[in-house]
């Protein structure tokens, strides 16, 4: 079955690793799964180019959701779904949740086989309204 | 085209060096209401951008400014990267290759509309927008003045400091980012600055 890849984007590479291993802790290894943290300086902060290679990493051909920590980490992903080839950028989400509950429950939703909608949406269920 | 190159090369150099003066009082400026990095963020940018310079100055100004944006996307980090790599590669996308005075401020409007909804922003959220609107708006406005533009593009980003962020780490502070300038708006007015001196020496 193909299922939705998980990225993790997080200011700090031990807070997105951390997330990372609690996903494959609670979730398993079938979902495909990549973080990335720190700024192109190796510096506390996101960087474009990381998180290119992340989505490349979980690509998967039922999508990829994106989960962040602050600001700067939505926009850098943000601009990075717009940097892809144009028919992989309609697969490619950044979610509205917490990133660590989100990882969490979008791997869980993702590892049933639900799609890129689905995830999202069950992702964002977690954040205040 | 000899002397597009010319000044393209003299806008990179006059860009990256004024980022480079002021890298301190922008990261102390960041410290104030943000995460303390912009100045730094800046600097690396515009090193990378001017490491390329001999390459990047080669291009017609629409690749050229797609470079300049590019380069800033991939090397700043933080938000500021996207922000304004969008802003140049917007620029790049509107120009035509031989772009004339009249071109600039309708291309300057649809970079900054662009650079509005990458960080979904509007005026007055205490952000680079609000020195960017005021200059585009003087433009537009018809008045061209060199000068005149810079001291705009100073006075908005002074401006920023009774406002209250919305957007961005500073906001996160709510009332108290009032009284600091917003770090973003500084580096946009420091830019201008540097662009309308250039432009000076050209005219």
């Amino acid at each position: 079955m193909n299922r939705v890849g998980i990225v993790i984007v997080s200011h700090s590479p031990k807070v997105a690793e951390g997330a990372a291993d609690m996903v494959r802790q609670m979730v398993g290894d079938e979902v495909p799964l990549a973080w990335c943290g720190g700024d192109p300086a190796g510096n506390l902060g996101t960087s474009v180019e990381h998180i290119l290679k992340a989505i490349d990493a979980a690509w998967s051909d039922a999508g990829v959701a994106i989960l962040v920590d602050l600001g700067g980490a939505e926009t850098n992903s943000e601009m990075a779904v717009e940097m892809l080839p144009p028919e992989r950028q309609a697969k490619v989400v950044v979610c509205n949740a917490p990133i660590v509950e989100g990882a969490v429950i979008a791997a869980t939703e993702a590892s049933g086989g639900s799609s890129l909608d689905i995830v999202r949406r069950t992702a964002e269920e977690l954040s205040p309204q | 085209m000899e002397r597009g190159v010319e000044l393209r090369r003299v806008l990179v150099a006059a860009l990256a060096a004024t980022i480079d003066r002021h890298a301190e009082e922008l990261t102390s400026l960041d410290q104030a209401i943000g995460d303390g990095d912009h100045g730094l963020n800046m600097k690396r940018g515009f090193e990378a951008v001017a490491a390329d310079i001999e390459a990047l100055s080669l291009k017609p100004w629409p690749d050229f400014l797609k470079g300049v944006g590019m380069t800033l996307v991939m090397k700043v980090g933080g938000a500021s990267g996207p922000l304004f790599g969008t802003l140049f590669m917007t620029l790049g996308k509107e120009l035509p290759a031989e772009p004339t005075g009249g071109d600039v401020v309708p291309a300057l409007r649809a970079a900054i509309v662009a650079v509005q909804a990458r960080g979904k922003a509007e005026a007055g959220h205490k952000t680079l927008l609000d020195v960017l609107i005021p200059v585009v708006e003087q433009l537009e406005s018809g008045n061209l003045s060199l000068d005149g533009l810079a001291d705009t593009a100073r006075r908005a980003s002074e401006a920023t400091k009774p406002l209250k962020a919305i957007r961005g780490r500073a906001s996160f502070l709510g009332e108290r980012s009032i009284g600091h300038m917003d770090p973003g708006a500084r580096s946009s007015a420091l830019m201008i600055a540097a662009v309308a001196d250039v432009l000076k020496e050209v005219a």
